[in-house]
């Protein structure tokens, strides 16, 4: 019989969690009920659906906090996300369709991990970090180092996420977003791709390029954004980063696209992205 | 002299089944709930060929409530009335295919049935199905069009071909046709490949069945109750009242359930047999998409022979349809595929060659267009690129070429009536509007190239030449003495509004309201046998037949009633004359009421020869031109389409707002096969077997889509309508096909086109596919 608990606050969940290690986390359930029938029946579920206090968005100084149960239906409708990190905004509103947006969750994407997930090169880009709770208390991780592989990430078998803390850009920092899916909705996506690029007088002082569907997890792009570093943001900076990209990602061909596309898409997305930059 | 008019025809009555259907009351299969139900799945083979060696039940599992079968140990040939069945196939065109491939008997596609599991709930089904493990040998398999042709793997007979058509007009040899190109002033030739298609239909497959009595009673999601009920007489050896074949609320089509339902159906019965207890049998989405017939994938070769001021000289076309396992329906798919594989243009010499090859695939068939949509791309292709050779401009040039009354077809069928050329291209020159702007830049900032395709083309309205005459279908309107009416035919209504259709036109023909008019679900054991729910022949041949008997019973009525001195028609005294007229015993009575039933005749005049696929192919062709307008974003190669104009004859609409959905989702269907379905074959097995990989549009996918409806009246059909399901699925593609040549100045002669397809022909040295003609 499959176990099932569902705890109401952010304690009780941390509790539930602990004590049950190899139970199910269900936030949303977007995920994991799509892959329900294609995975052995779980021993339990911890429902975390009604921790309240799991869900918000809130400004705390110089970030923008983000509930884990934050659903993108919340994101959306966010004037904090849209003033402050509109391309999340931008990522929710491509996320499957307005009902799945009512239900899936920050939180869950980041935990589900998949190389496809929609914010994830959005966090990377934007240099999120997360809050993670367990029974040893709380702890906070750079979202860079979460993913570890395909569908792997280092939260500990106790732990959960509380929260996705963003940094508030300033002025001066261009964000792009870009997801290039199977369909113009409900689609899962064949390269994604985020910026966040600081421009001062017409030099990039330096680029996060985020990443996904192009490597078993979402990745940052450290070659490209090298090449971008400290170069106008021009043609041939655009073209540097885009040589750089190649060097570094390898997509697969499967099912969805082909790694030659994804390359070369994601190539152009990141050429788009600088160029854009330039011109604001 | 009472002019008879329900005033039904022509409006857009609100569809009969639509409240049920949207406030959830309509029942479909999976909602059926019977005491002792069993749930059956389907243990299916994983090598595309081989053999089955046998199946191994884990003994660690706990069978005491499972039946399992396979198709050894049953009584085949014995009869059901003797406790056994009758033969191990798949009744429909031929008996190659079996219910369940027998121990040592030979696997021919993944996924292939090879045994039955029922059990008291669907998990335990599921669970027991985990421990039932097949044995199987694979051997070389055959997964190409080529492959099959040579033959060296034999599938089918000597030469994998499952059949194989010829068409000649206006010359006698193959010398003569090359005779004929060789005079041609220039001559495109072009290969064209379409790939296979996925009907999507809302509601998987499901069945049910119930042995009861000595009467195997099935129930289910299906499009043509009489072929199951014909398949099911073969499979389990018993008379036709030995089954009862009863539709379900059906979710959507598309010829999807044309033939595969037979399958299911066996299926459950042999389950229901073996377990003594009702079965059915959902199949999940996956299994839906990995297991059932597609729409077939096609390689056509077409040469066009032009002379220089524009007109054709010759046409030669090389159809070729894989046509995956077994034969199913291919043969009947090829031959609307060659048909009207020279497409609605004037030509007097034209050979047309097809093929249906045997492979190793899943078996295609039925799919809304039924072949004529792949042929329909590649000479539309040809079409457009004849114009951009010619220089002009693409309507004028297909105004010029294409058929009008006194013009023959391929067959050398002369077009006397109902030929909508001339309408349905003024139609779509008036709303055709500026082409859009050839360069700009989208939201992202990314540039962006725009273009416009064009397309013509015709599509046969009911069965191919003499089938309507051989099928002799019929349908029966009943006077019932509370004065209301009902239609008895073995349509279905599946989505596409065939009941609301039937009460409008009985309601019409009658002169009474419609809500006076009722059509039951259609059960073999009390609707007569109207033909299957296919090849656009609903309407017009069956809403014909529907017409009539309710004119014929409405004279029948009121000449009787006349004379008995009731005075006043149908319409005011509908109750007093029926009641009257069966008390006093002045009709056939069927279940309590005045029954006529009519039977298909022919239109006069109508000559076919299946032996040299000469004469009148079919009775009346609908008529359609569509317009695309596409814009690729030059960083993704995402194609977004703009604008889609299609301008559709169907002789008359019964029903608006019926006729205009029946246009937009075949139009949203077909630019889904252009630019987004695709089904992936990896060693024989879908390899993307899931909603979310297997892509069809949503709405954001549509573009602004303009519906005309052309009236041209087809004088042997209900009110003068011809067709209309199928021919919005023809064109569309080759249309896009175009405008993103239009667009980008290279040629994409295969579908589905892609992203991935279009990044690799904007390559350095690339090249989208098939050859490019004389197009450059």
């Amino acid at each position: 019989m499959t176990g099932y608990l569902r705890p109401t606050s952010l304690a009780d969940a941390v509790a539930a969690r602990a004590a049950h290690p190899d139970w199910l986390v269900l936030a949303g359930g977007t995920d994991l009920m799509v892959n329900a029938p294609h995975r052995p029946v779980p021993a339990g579920i911890v429902d975390l659906w009604g921790c309240a206090e799991l869900r918000g968005i809130a400004r705390d100084g110089e970030t923008l906090r983000l509930g884990a149960g934050t659903t993108w239906l919340d994101v959306v409708q966010s004037a904090l996300v849209a003033a402050h990190a509109p391309i999340l905004g931008a990522a929710a509103r491509e996320i499957g369709a307005p009902q799945i947006q009512a239900r899936g969750t920050i939180g869950g994407n980041v935990a589900t991990s998949s190389p496809v997930g929609d914010s994830l090169p959005v966090l990377l880009a934007l240099d999120a970090t997360l809050g993670l709770a367990s029974p040893r208390g709380r702890r906070v991780v750079p979202y860079r180092d979460f993913a570890t592989g395909y569908r792997t990430t280092s939260l500990d078998a106790d732990e959960l996420i509380a929260a996705v803390v963003v940094p508030v850009p300033d002025a001066a920092t261009r964000l792009s977003w870009r997801k290039v899916g199977t369909r113009a909705a409900q689609s899962i996506s064949k390269v994604m791709a985020a910026a966040a690029i600081h421009v001062e007088d017409g030099v990039i002082a330096w680029a996060r390029f985020g990443l996904g569907a192009v490597a078993a997890r979402p990745i940052r792009a450290a070659a490209a954004e090298a090449a971008a570093a400290g170069r106008p943001a021009d043609e041939a900076t655009a073209r540097a980063v885009a040589d750089a990209l190649a060097g570094e990602i390898r997509p697969i061909t499967d099912v969805r696209s082909a790694a030659d596309y994804r390359l070369e898409v994601a190539q152009a997305l990141l050429v788009r992205f600088v160029l854009n930059a330039g011109r604001s | 002299m009472h002019t008879p008019s329900g005033g039904s025809v022509g409006k857009s009555l609100p569809r009969v089944d639509g409240v049920a259907k949207v406030t959830g009351a309509a029942h479909y299969l999976d909602d059926l709930v019977v005491p002792r139900l069993r749930h059956g799945v389907t243990v299916r083979s994983t090598v595309a060929h081989g053999t089955f060696d046998g199946l191994d039940l884990d003994p660690a599992f706990d069978w005491s409530q499972i039946t399992v079968v396979t198709a050894d140990h049953l009584g085949w040939g014995q009869g059901l009335a003797a406790g056994g069945l009758g033969q191990n196939h798949i009744a429909m065109l031929d008996t190659d295919q079996p219910a369940l491939v027998p121990v040592g008997g030979r696997i021919k596609h993944v996924d292939e049935p090879l045994a039955l599991i029922a059990a008291p709930t669907r998990a335990l089904a599921l669970a027991a199905r985990a421990h039932a493990r097949p044995r199987q040998t694979a051997q070389p398999a055959v997964l190409a069009i080529d492959d099959a042709l040579r033959a060296e793997v034999k599938l089918y007979g000597d030469d994998n071909v499952f059949k194989q058509f010829l068409i000649r007009k206006g010359h006698a040899t193959d010398d003569e046709l090359e005779a004929a190109m060789a005079g041609a002033d220039r001559v495109l030739e072009g290969t064209y490949h379409t790939g296979a298609q996925e009907q999507m239909y809302i509601e998987p497959q499901a069945m049910m069945a119930t042995l009861d009595g000595g009467i195997m009673r099935i129930a289910g999601s299906m499009q043509c109750p009489y072929y199951v009920h014909k398949a099911m007489k073969v499979l389990l050896g018993c008379d036709a009242e030995q089954v009862v074949v009863t539709q379900t609320v059906t979710g959507g089509g598309f010829g999807g359930k044309e033939e595969y339902p037979s399958m299911l159906a066996a299926h459950c019965a042999l389950l229901a047999q073996a377990s003594g207890a009702p079965v059915k049998m959902v199949y999940d989405r996956d299994a839906d998409i990995a297991a059932t017939t597609k729409r077939h994938p096609s390689r056509v070769h077409h040469r066009l022979g032009l002379r220089a001021d524009g007109t054709i000289a010759a046409i030669d076309v090389d159809v070729i349809f894989d046509g995956g396992a077994y034969l199913t329906l291919s043969p009947v798919v090829l031959s609307r595929g060659v048909l009207h594989a020279a497409g609605p243009y004037r030509c007097d010499v034209v050979r047309v060659r097809g093929r249906a090859v045997a492979t190793n695939h899943p078996p295609h068939g039925a799919f809304r267009g039924f072949g004529a949509p792949q042929t329909t791309f590649a000479y539309e292709r040809q079409l457009a690129k004849a114009a951009r050779v010619l220089g002009v401009a693409p309507w004028d040039h297909r105004d010029r070429l294409a058929l009008r009354p006194g013009d023959t077809t391929a067959t050398g069928q002369v077009l006397e009536r109902s030929v909508g050329t001339d309408d349905v291209l003024r139609a779509i020159r008036e709303a055709a509007g500026p082409p859009p702007t050839r360069d700009g830049t989208n939201r992202h900032g990314a540039p962006v190239r725009r273009g416009r395709g064009h397309a013509f083309y015709f599509h046969g309205a009911g069965f191919t030449g003499s089938g309507e005459q051989r099928l002799a279908g019929r349908a029966t309107v009943v006077a019932r003495p509370d004065g209301t009416f009902e239609v008895l035919a073995s349509s279905t209504d599946m989505g596409q509004g065939a009941i609301t259709i039937f009460t409008q036109l009985a309601a019409e023909a009658l002169g009474v309201p419609p809500e006076q008019v009722r059509v039951p679900d259609p059960a073999t054991d009390h609707v007569p046998d109207s033909g299957p729910t296919v090849a656009s022949r609903t309407c017009m041949v069956v809403g014909g037949l529907v017409d009539r008997a309710a004119r014929t019973l409405r004279l029948r009525v009121e000449a009787w009633a006349d004379a008995a001195g009731i005075k006043g028609d149908l319409a005011t005294r509908a109750a007093a004359m029926i009641a009257a007229m069966i008390e006093r015993g002045g009709g056939d009575l069927v279940g309590g009421g005045v029954a006529e039933t009519v039977q298909y005749e022919p239109p006069p005049g109508i000559h076919w020869d299946d032996a040299t696929y000469t004469g009148q192919a079919y009775p009346c062709y609908g008529w359609a031109g569509c317009l695309v307008d596409v814009e690729v974003d030059l960083d993704t190669r995402e194609v977004s389409l703009l604008r889609c104009v299609h301008a559709v004859d169907v002789g008359r609409a019964i029903n608006p707002v019926i006729v205009r959905g029946q246009i937009e989702g075949g139009t949203v269907q077909a630019l889904g096969w252009a630019v987004l379905e695709s089904v992936v074959y990896r060693d024989g097995k879908v390899a993307n077997a899931s909603m979310t990989n297997c892509i069809v549009p949503t709405f954001a996918d549509v573009p602004d889509l303009e519906t005309i409806i052309v009236e041209c009246p087809y004088p042997y059909g209900p009110s003068g309508a011809k067709g209309v399901g199928e021919i919005p699925m023809d064109g569309p593609a080759a249309a896009v096909a175009n405008a993103l040549e239009d667009a980008l100045g290279v040629p994409f002669d295969r579908l589905p086109i892609l992203p991935e397809d279009i990044a690799r022909a904007l390559r350095p040295g690339g090249g989208a596919g098939g050859a490019g003609g004389g197009a450059a």
